[in-house]
Formats: structure tokens, C-alpha cells, sequence
């Protein structure tokens, strides 16, 4: 092929894809998280909870991913949509605001990084499919903010997002209040994903909470472990004693096939 | 957005009212938005359309009115205000989408030369001053009644009890109107904001009386 020399672009594979798809080949999707995610404002802080299940099509592509993501030390954010558009999307903010505390020496705000998302999703005109709960807790209390891909933003005392946020919503329509105890209000982030991992099919596996109160953060990975594996691989596989029989036993004298010569010393030149 | 918002002058001022029901398709995304902005400290914009697209726009507009006032030295006039956000609805009125093509928006306040006004900024991204404005969805259903109830010279109480009736005969005829209703009074003493919760919002005729609230222990 001359294009090496020639540089620029080639199109070859776009045609041959064309080709494909006229002969009804489907291209492979992108691994989106088909998610419940949810977060509440309790008395003294806020609770994100998310399940742990990652889809490509029908597919499911993680048992087990991490759906809240860390954006600041007292801010963190659960996403659903397109996987790497979430993690790239909160990464990109969490180093953000990173810098920006460097340069003020001070903590960052909720909406500050509610504003970064949406300007950065509005400039994308949705083609960045994140769709997000951040919650947080900052000098002015705690604040909770759903994102959505196009860029919009509502402030809410809760909120769900993804494709199991029906289920999510209809349990904290049920058994939200003001000013909940930590308990209270963790029990009910569970019940709410719960909701979403027995009653929607994008969502499953596991429940994740994270609570963000003045005093730190609590990140309970796994806080409820819906789906214990039936089966553990074992690395290095073990063999119990015996579980072999013994059918023939043979014992050689390693005396008779090995010869063993006494070496003499050398002198080392060392001039 | 599916929406009811508007805005009306009285003697001293200008009163804004808006439902508060997010959708997208067919699901309540949020049932207590708050559509009515700041956009300085006496001008607010009522926002109806593309969430996405209003509340950037709006973002912009702060901007833009920040630094103005900062090079003015005073407060910016609720004329400036409406022109900016009328140029940007305009010069992107190819990107923004709403039911219908754009967001249509209605920008309200009161400076020291003009007193209350209200400017409508309608789908194509023209600029009216009007003496009150309906917008959204919900506004289809009270042309009439809009027409029927305002007069000049009214007292605060009157004007913000029209804005009431109005937003509510809306909220209960449009289907993507409804949740609350948000009130925001503008006048030389400041802004006073309301809120008429859901089970508060007056009954239209052959609608049932709410429940009464349940209280939690």
C-alpha cells in the first residue's frame, strides 16, 4: 500500500463497514450502564447509592463495577449512561477541582462541580451520554443535583437517575422525609436500588452506598451483596489428598543415573 | 419542558408566575422546578422550552449582566437584559430545541428609569414589550381568561392573585403543566418569592378537591 507515503486519511474500512451493515452485520455497541442510581439529603448530610450492573446490549458485561465516582473529598457523583462517558466525564471534573483547590486553598463546592458538568454535557449537545447524581457537602451544607446529558440541572432533596429510576423514585415517593438519621436514610437508598436491581432488567448485582457528611465520607462498597457467586475459581487449583488414586508406584535410585564430579578451583586472573 | 409561565406589570412593579413540572416523554423528571431565574438581582427571566437550552442561556446572560453592571456602576436595565437574551435566543435559534423549534422565554424587573416592565421573547427570537405575558404549553388554554382579567393600574395583591388564577386554570387544562405554583414580585423594594404547594393550588371547575395531607411522625 502507498498510503504510508502519502499521508492524510483513508476510508477503506468506512466502506467496508457500509458494506457490512447493507449485509445486515450489527456493529458491537458501547458498554452502557443500565443503572438505578440514587441519592437523598438527610439530617446531616447525603446518601448516593447505585447498583453494580454494567450492560453491553443484552449482555451483561460487570457483575461488579464501581458507579460512584469520587469527585472532590466531600463530593461524589453516581453516573448512568455510556460507561466511559461517565468515568471520563467525572475524572475530568475530579482533576478540575482538584487544581482549583490548589489555587484557592479552599474546599470545594457541590455547585461548582455541578456547573462544570453541565457546561461541559451543554457544549456536547448530548452526545456525551452521561446522565448523573451528584451530592456532596460543603461549607453551605449538603447539596444534592441530578445532571442531565443534555446539560439541564434540577436541585432536589432526592433524586434517581437510569433506566431503573421508576422503580428508585416510587420508593422515595413512598418513604421519604425530612430530616432522616443516617440509618433511616441508608436503609431507604438500599430499598430504593433494591427496587431497581430485583424489578429492572439494566439493573442488578449489588447495592453501593456512599454517605457524605461535614465529617467525612463513608464508601460502602458491596453494602448489600444481592448476588453470591454460586462458584469460586480456585488459582492455583488445589487438589485435596487423595482425590487421586494411586494405580502404580514406582521407586528409582537417583544414585545409579547421576554421576557426581568434585571440581577443582581456579585461579582468578585479576591483573 | 412542557410549561406555563408569565409575567405581568401592576402600578409598581411586575409580578412572574410559573408552574414548577419538569417531563421528559412522559415522565415528571422533577415536580417542583423552579422556572423563574435571576438574572441580576431585579430582573428575573421566566423560562420555558429546552431545560438545557434555557438554563445555559440564562447562565450566560448572568454573565454578560455581571460584568455590564460591574462597567455601568449600577444596576442594568431590564431592557438590556431582555435584548441579550432575545440576541442569544435569535443568533441560536438554529441550535436550540424545545416543543416546537425554541425556547421561548419572558424576562421581567424593575430599574429606576422605566419602573416594572415586562419583555416577551417569543419562538422565532424576536423582542416585545408587552404589559404582561403568557408562555409554554399551558398559555394555549388562557388566552381568554388573560385577556378577560387584566387591567392597568392594578394594586400587588391584585396582579399577583390574577397571575395565580391564571397559572392555575392553566396547570389544570394542560397536561404538561402541573405540581406547584412559584410566584416572584418585583418591585423598587425588592423581590418577594411564593410558593403555593400542589394540595394548595385553587380547583378548577369539575376538578375533585385535593386530599387531605398525610402527616408523618
Amino acid at each position: 500500500m502507498e498510503t504510508a507515503q502519502q499521508g492524510g486519511f483513508s476510508f477503506d474500512l468506512c466502506k467496508r463497514n457500509e458494506f457490512f451493515a447493507a449485509k445486515g452485520v450489527q456493529h458491537p455497541g458501547f458498554t452502557k450502564t443500565g443503572t438505578t442510581i440514587a441519592g437523598l439529603i438527610f439530617k446531616d448530610g447525603v446518601v448516593l447509592g447505585a447498583d453494580t450492573r454494567s450492560t453491553a446490549g443484552s449482555t451483561v458485561a460487570d457483575k461488579n463495577c464501581e458507579k460512584i465516582h469520587f469527585i472532590a473529598p466531600n463530593i461524589y457523583c453516581c453516573g448512568a449512561g455510556t460507561a466511559a462517558d461517565t468515568e471520563n466525564v467525572t475524572g475530568m471534573v475530579a482533576s478540575q477541582l482538584e487544581l482549583h483547590r490548589y489555587a484557592t486553598g479552599t474546599q470545594s463546592r457541590v455547585v461548582t462541580a455541578m456547573t462544570l458538568l453541565k457546561g461541559h454535557l451543554f457544549k456536547y449537545q448530548g452526545h456525551v451520554s452521561a446522565a448523573l447524581v451528584l451530592g456532596g457537602v460543603d461549607f453551605r451544607g449538603p447539596h444534592l443535583f441530578t445532571v442531565y446529558p443534555h446539560g439541564s440541572t434540577d436541585s432536589l432533596p432526592f433524586a434517581t437517575m437510569g433506566s431503573g429510576s421508576l422503580n428508585a423514585m416510587a420508593v422515595f415517593e413512598a418513604g421519604f422525609k425530612d430530616d432522616m438519621s443516617r440509618e433511616e436514610a441508608m436503609a431507604l437508598v438500599a430499598r430504593a436500588i433494591r427496587s431497581g436491581v430485583m424489578n429492572d432488567l439494566g439493573s442488578g448485582s449489588n447495592v453501593d452506598l456512599c454517605i457524605i457528611t461535614k465529617d467525612g465520607v463513608e464508601y460502602l462498597r458491596n453494602h448489600e451483596y444481592l448476588q453470591t457467586k454460586t462458584y469460586e475459581r480456585q488459582f492455583p487449583q488445589k487438589f485435596a489428598s487423595g482425590s487421586v488414586p494411586v494405580v502404580r508406584e514406582r521407586v528409582y535410585d537417583i544414585r545409579r543415573a547421576v554421576q557426581v564430579v568434585e571440581g577443582e578451583p581456579m585461579e582468578m586472573e585479576v591483573s | 419542558m412542557g410549561t406555563t409561565i408569565m409575567a405581568a406589570s401592576y402600578d409598581g412593579g411586575v409580578v412572574m408566575g410559573a408552574d414548577s413540572r419538569t417531563s421528559t416523554g412522559s415522565y415528571v423528571a422533577n415536580r417542583v422546578t423552579d422556572k423563574i431565574t435571576p438574572l441580576t438581582d431585579r430582573v428575573y427571566i421566566c423560562r420555558s422550552g429546552s431545560a438545557a437550552d434555557t438554563q445555559n442561556l440564562s447562565r450566560y446572560v448572568q454573565w454578560f449582566l455581571e460584568q455590564h453592571g460591574m462597567e455601568l456602576g449600577d444596576d442594568p436595565e431590564v431592557k438590556t437584559a431582555a435584548k441579550l437574551a432575545q440576541t442569544m435566543a435569535y443568533q441560536n435559534k438554529n441550535l436550540l430545541q424545545a416543543s416546537g423549534g425554541l425556547a421561548g422565554l419572558i424576562v421581567a424587573g424593575w430599574d429606576k428609569h422605566h419602573g416594572g416592565s415586562v419583555f416577551a421573547i417569543p419562538l422565532g427570537g424576536t423582542l416585545v414589550k408587552v404589559p404582561f405575558s403568557i408562555g409554554g404549553s399551558g398559555s394555549a388554554y388562557i388566552n381568554g381568561l388573560c385577556d378577560r382579567l387584566w387591567r392597568p393600574n392594578m394594586s400587588e395583591e391584585e396582579c399577583k392573585a390574577f397571575v395565580v388564577k391564571a397559572v392555575s386554570h392553566a396547570m389544570a387544562r394542560d397536561g404538561s403543566s402541573g405540581g406547584c405554583i412559584r410566584t416572584v414580585v418585583i418591585s423598587k423594594d425588592g423581590i418577594k418569592r411564593s410558593f403555593i404547594p400542589g394540595d394548595e393550588v385553587p380547583v378548577a371547575a369539575g376538578e375533585l378537591p385535593p386530599p387531605v395531607r398525610q402527616v408523618r411522625a
